[in-house]
C-alpha cells in the first residue's frame, strides 16, 4: 500500500502537481489487512481468498454456495463467498475464519467453545459453522434453540448437537465478538 | 525441502537401529511389527536436531513428542485415538504431543510394493483394532529406550525407574525430561524380544477423554486439506462428466472456453477398458484446465458439449419395480442363500400365526463435505500426490498402473480428509488427475464441483426386504424368512459372483442365533447405476428392516416392543453364529436396557410422545438406540435420542461419544430426507437443495451417548452409531402417529400416510 503514499503531492509544490493515476483494481479489507485485487474483478471472493490469497479456511461449498462451508462476514453480515464477486467488495471489510482469533493467538470464545465441546468431525464444515455462529451471536447474544435452528450449515459427520452446545457455551461466556 | 531430506531413510535390518546419514545426530528406531523390514521414515518426521524413535514416534530434544498417524483421518478421530494408544505406552505428556499424517508407507520389494506401516485404511471400523494389535509396541519400545538411557545416566537398574508424563522418575524423586534423554536413548540397542506393553491398571490416557488433537488448527482455518494444497505451476482442472459411464462425446466446441482468460487446455478422458470400477475414470469426461479455479469454472460453463447416451436407460422407479417383483415371486431362486438354520418351511406349517412386511429403501449418495479432488505432480522418476483417500494403498495401485513407476517412486500424501463414508475407497478421481497431468505435462489440481460429486458417485443400491415370521402358540418366533433384493456394491469389481451378497447382508445379523428356523436369501438385481462401498453397509439397511419388523411383530402381539425384544433375545449367554462369530446376548440385553432406562421406557404406553427402540450388533460391538418423537400437526420433532454402545475398551470415550453421536445424526439425516433418484440413467440430485442433509432444526437438540465400560480388546466404532438410529426413530414415529414407515425417506412417507 506504499504506492498511494508515494503519489501524494508534496506540500508547497502545487504548481507542479502531476495528476494522480486512476488506481486499478478493487480495494478491500480482509481480517484487518488492506488488499487490492487487480485481477478479474468478477472473480468470486471464495476463489480470491483461496487461489490468490491462499486463505483456505473458507471452503468450497457448491456451485451456489449452498451448504454453508463458504461463509464469511462482510461488514459484519453473513455472506456466501461463492456468490460474491470481488468488485462488489470495494471498500468493504471481510472477516474469514482466519480472522477470528486475536493477533496474539488467543482463540475467539466461539473457537474455544468448539474446541471445548469437541464440536468437530472431519472439520471441513467447521469454519462455516463458526462464521454462522458468530453472526448469530452478533444478532442474538443469548440465542434460543430456535435461533440456533436457523443456522444454514450442513454437516454429514453429525456435529450438530455438539455445535449447539458450543454456541450455548460461548454465549454463556459472553461470546460476542 | 531439500532432496537430501526428501529421500527415504532406511532402518537397519538387523538391529532396527541406525544412524541416519545426512541428519546430524538423528536416529531412527525400528518398528516392532516390521521385523526384517527396512522401514522408510517419512521426511516430515526427520530433522537435523530431532531424535526419531520409529516412524510412529519422534521425541525432540525439547521434549515435544510427534506421533505419526498411519490411517487417514476422515473425521473419525483416528489422529487422536491412534496417538493416544502410542502415547499411553510411552507415558508421554499429552499436552506436548502433536501428530502428523504419515502418508503412504511403501517400499520396493523386487518391483512389488511392501506396505511398511501395515494397516492404512480408514472408515471400515478396523483402525483401532489394528492399532491396538500392533502400535502399542512402538510406544513401549520408545519408553524402554528412554528408561535405559536414564538408568545409565543414574547408574541404577532400569527396573527401579518409572515413567510419568514425559519424564523418567528416579527412586529418589529426581525427574528427567524425555527430551534430555532422547539423544542417549537413540544410541541404545533395542532388545531382541518385543518390550512388554502395559497392564491395563497402568493406563493413563487410554480410557480417559480427549478432544480432537488438531482442534486448534481446525477452528482457526489452518488445517490444510488436499483441496487447500497449492503446487507451483499446477493447473486447476474442473470436469464435465458424461451422465452415462458407457456414453461418449457427441459434439464438443471449445472455442469459447479457450477464449476465457486463464484457460490453458481442454482434455478428454475416459474409462480404461477392463479395469475394475473405482480404479479408473468413472465416466467419460471433458476437463477444462486453467491457471485458477475461477477461470476453469468459467471455461467449463462455456463448453458447447453434447453427450451421446450409453446403451442403458434405467430409472430408479424401474429398479424398485424389479426388486419388488422378484421379492414377491415365490418361485424366484435366490442368488445366494446367505443363512439357513433349521427348517423354515416345516416351522411355518406348524405355526399358529404368520406376520409379513416389506420394506423399501432408496438409493443413496456419499455426499462428502470435501468433494473429490486430487493434486498430482509427475516427473520422469517420481510422482507426488496429495489425495483425500481412505485407502492410500489402493490409490497407489492406480498411480502405479498409470505411470509405470516403481513402488517407492510414488509418494502419496494424505492430509486430513473432509469425510469418507466409503467414497474414498475408490480412486477414479486419482486416475483422472494422473491422466490429466500426463496430458498437460504440468502438475494438476483436480476439483469436482458439487454437481459432479453428487451425480458421478458410486451409489448405495436401493433395496427391498420382505420378511415372514411365524409364531407358535406361546407367541415365540419360531420361523424367520428374510428375502432381500439389491444390486451389489461389489459387482464389476473383480469379486466372484458367490460373494456379491457380502456387501448387502450380514449372515450373522439379528435375529440369527435367536430363532431356531431362520432363512436369509439374497436376490441380485442388475443395474447400470454404478455402486460402491457405503458407510455402515450392510448393517444400516438391514437393521432398519429387521428392527422395524420386530416392532411390527410386537404390535401384532399387542406387546411392549422392548419386552418382545427381550423375550426374543432370552437369557444372557454366548451363541455361536458360525465363522468364528459369537452373539453375547448379555451385552445386547445390556445396551437395550441402558437406553430404555435413560429414555424412561416405563412411560412407553402412556406418554403422548412416541418412544421407539432398536438394537444391533456389528463385529463384536453392541449398540442400541431409543428415540422420543412428537408430532405437532404434520411436523415431526425428534425430542430425545439415546444411544448405548459396547465396544469393549473405549480408547477415547470423548472421541467415541462424538463419533457415535455423529453417526446417529448422519443416520437420522439420511433416514429423514435423503434419496437418489434417476431417469434415463441420469441422477436427478445436483446440489444440497436436491440432496438435503438434515438441517439443525430437523435434528434433536442433544444426543445422549452411553458408553458401556469394558476391558475386552476394542472394536471399531466408525459407523456403530448408524444402524439402530433410523429404526428406533421409525418405531417412535409409529407410536406417535400410527404410521408404520416401511419406505424411506421417512418424512416423505410419513406425510404421505398421515
Amino acid at each position: 500500500m506504499a504506492n498511494a503514499q508515494d503519489q501524494m503531492p508534496t506540500p508547497g509544490t502545487s504548481n507542479t502537481i502531476t495528476p494522480e493515476k486512476v488506481r486499478e483494481g478493487v480495494d478491500l479489507e480482509i481480517n484487518g489487512k488492506s488488499y487490492r485485487h487487480t485481477g478479474d474483478d468478477q472473480m468470486p471472493l471464495l476463489w480470491y481468498l483461496r487461489d490468490v490469497l491462499r486463505l483456505t479456511g473458507t471452503k468450497y461449498s457448491g456451485e451456489h454456495g449452498e451448504g454453508g462451508y463458504d461463509l464469511v462476514l462482510v461488514d459484519g453480515k453473513l455472506a456466501s463467498a461463492t456468490n460474491l464477486p470481488v468488485v462488489k467488495l470495494a471498500g468493504k471489510k471481510v472477516t474469514t475464519v482466519e480472522g477470528l482469533a486475536a493477533t496474539d493467538g488467543k482463540l475467539h470464545p466461539l473457537q474455544q467453545a468448539f474446541v471445548d465441546e469437541d464440536a468437530i468431525g472431519c472439520g471441513y464444515c467447521t469454519p462455516g459453522w463458526l462464521m454462522a455462529a458468530l453472526d448469530l451471536l452478533n444478532r442474538h447474544p443469548q440465542p434460543s434453540d430456535n435461533d440456533i435452528d436457523q443456522l444454514p450449515n450442513l454437516c454429514r459427520c453429525g456435529c450438530q448437537t455438539r455445535v449447539r452446545r458450543a454456541i450455548k457455551r460461548a454465549a454463556a461466556k459472553g461470546g460476542r465478538a | 525441502m531439500s532432496r537430501a531430506t526428501e529421500s527415504t531413510m532406511q532402518l537397519s535390518r538387523r538391529h532396527f537401529l541406525k544412524v541416519l546419514a545426512g541428519t546430524a545426530g538423528a536416529l531412527i528406531v525400528g518398528i516392532p511389527f516390521a521385523e526384517a523390514v527396512d522401514a522408510p521414515v517419512p521426511p516430515s518426521m526427520l530433522g537435523d536436531t530431532l531424535y526419531g524413535l520409529g516412524a510412529y514416534v519422534r521425541i525432540d530434544a525439547d521434549g515435544n513428542v510427534v506421533i505419526g498417524i498411519r490411517d487417514p483421518d476422515t473425521g473419525t478421530g483416528t489422529s487422536t485415538s491412534l496417538a493416544r494408544i502410542i502415547a499411553d505406552e510411552l507415558d508421554a505428556d499429552w499436552t506436548r504431543v502433536s501428530v502428523v499424517p504419515l502418508g503412504l508407507g511403501v517400499e520396493d520389494n523386487n518391483g512389488q510394493p511392501r506396505w511398511v506401516y501395515g494397516h492404512q485404511t480408514s472408515g471400515l471400523g478396523d483402525s483401532i483394532p489394528a492399532a491396538w494389535a500392533d502400535l502399542r509396541g512402538a510406544g513401549a519400545l520408545a519408553r524402554w529406550l528412554l528408561m535405559q538411557a536414564a538408568a545409565r545416566r543414574l547408574g541404577v537398574p532400569a527396573d527401579r525407574l518409572r515413567c510419568e508424563e514425559g519424564h523418567v522418575v528416579a527412586p529418589d524423586g529426581r525427574r528427567f525430561d524425555y527430551g534430555a534423554l532422547a539423544e542417549a536413548a537413540a544410541k541404545i540397542a533395542p532388545p531382541d524380544a518385543p518390550v512388554p506393553t502395559k497392564t491395563p491398571d497402568r493406563y493413563t490416557l487410554i480410557g480417559q477423554p480427549a478432544g480432537e488433537i488438531d482442534a486448534r488448527a481446525i477452528v482457526t482455518g489452518q488445517t490444510a486439506y488436499a483441496l487447500d494444497t497449492y503446487v507451483a505451476e499446477a493447473l486447476v482442472a474442473v470436469l464435465s462428466h458424461c451422465p452415462w459411464p458407457d456414453g461418449s462425446v457427441d459434439s464438443l466446441d471449445t472455442t469459447e472456453t479457450l477464449a476465457v482468460k486463464g484457460v490453458v487446455k481442454v482434455v478428454q478422458i475416459k474409462p480404461e477398458a477392463g479395469v475394475p470400477l473405482g480404479q479408473t475414470v468413472r465416466s467419460p469426461a471433458v476437463a477444462v484446465l486453467a491457471e485458477n479455479t475461477w477461470a476453469a469454472l468459467q471455461g467449463r460453463a462455456k463448453l458447447k458439449l453434447h453427450w451421446k447416451a450409453g446403451a442403458q436407460s434405467e430409472s430408479s422407479a424401474w429398479f424398485e419395480q424389479q426388486a419388488t417383483d422378484v421379492i414377491n415371486d415365490k418361485s424366484a431362486q435366490p442368488t445366494t442363500r446367505v443363512r439357513n438354520d433349521g427348517d423354515v418351511d416345516a416351522a411355518g406349517k406348524k405355526a399358529s400365526r404368520r406376520i409379513e412386511a416389506t420394506y423399501v429403501q432408496p438409493w443413496l449418495a456419499h455426499a462428502t463435505a470435501e468433494p473429490m479432488n486430487c493434486v498430482v505432480k509427475l516427473d520422469k522418476d517420481r510422482a507426488v500426490l496429495v489425495v483425500p483417500t481412505q485407502a492410500p494403498q489402493q490409490a497407489w495401485k492406480v498411480v502405479q498402473r498409470l505411470t509405470g513407476l516403481s513402488p517407492a517412486q510414488i509418494d502419496i500424501r494424505v492430509p486430513r480428509v473432509g469425510g469418507g463414508y466409503g467414497r474414498r475407497l475408490d480412486h477414479d478421481y486419482v486416475a483422472e488427475a494422473v491422466m490429466l497431468a500426463k496430458a498437460v505435462e504440468r502438475p494438476v489440481k483436480l476439483l469436482w464441483t458439487r454437481d459432479e460429486d453428487l451425480t458421478q458417485d458410486y451409489y448405495r443400491s436401493a433395496s427391498v426386504h420382505k420378511f415372514s415370521a411365524t409364531l407358535d402358540g406361546k407367541r415365540q418366533i419360531v420361523g424367520w424368512n428374510q428375502r432381500m433384493a439389491s444390486a451389489s456394491a461389489l459387482a464389476q469389481r473383480g469379486v466372484p459372483d458367490d460373494r456379491l451378497w457380502t456387501s448387502e447382508i450380514d449372515a450373522h445379523q439379528l435375529p440369527a442365533g435367536l430363532v431356531p428356523n431362520l432363512r436369509s436369501d439374497w436376490y441380485s438385481l442388475p443395474s447400470a447405476m454404478l455402486r460402491g462401498p457405503s458407510r455402515g453397509m450392510p448393517h444400516v439397511s438391514n437393521a432398519f428392516a429387521v428392527e422395524s419388523f420386530v416392532d411390527e411383530i410386537a404390535y401384532a402381539l399387542k406387546e411392549d416392543p422392548l419386552v418382545t425384544r427381550l423375550r426374543l433375545i432370552g437369557e444372557p449367554r454366548m451363541i455361536p453364529l458360525g465363522d468364528g462369530r459369537t452373539l453375547d446376548t448379555g451385552r445386547l440385553i445390556n445396551v437395550l436396557k441402558l437406553v430404555a432406562d435413560r429414555i424412561e421406557w416405563k412411560n412407553w404406553l402412556r406418554t403422548v410422545n412416541g418412544l421407539g427402540i432398536a438394537c444391533w450388533h456389528v463385529d463384536g460391538a453392541y449398540v442400541a438406540h431409543a428415540v422420543e418423537a412428537s408430532l405437532q400437526g404434520n411436523k415431526l420433532n425428534i425430542e430425545r435420542v439415546v444411544c448405548a454402545v459396547d465396544v469393549g475398551r473405549a480408547i477415547n470415550p470423548m472421541g467415541l461419544g462424538g463419533q457415535v453421536a455423529g453417526a446417529t445424526l448422519d443416520a437420522l439425516s439420511a433416514a429423514l430426507n435423503l434419496s437418489v433418484s434417476y431417469k434415463d440413467s441420469q441422477v436427478q440430485q445436483h446440489n444440497w437443495k436436491d440432496y438435503p442433509l438434515a438441517s439443525m432444526a430437523q435434528l434433536p437438540d442433544t444426543t445422549d451417548v452411553i458408553i458401556v465400560p469394558g476391558d475386552r480388546d476394542p472394536t471399531g466404532a466408525s459407523f456403530l452409531g448408524m444402524p439402530t438410529a433410523a429404526p428406533a426413530l421409525a418405531n417412535a414415529v409409529f407410536r406417535v402417529s400410527a404410521v408404520r414407515v416401511r419406505r424411506l425417506p421417512l418424512l416423505k412417507e410419513m406425510l404421505r400416510m398421515l
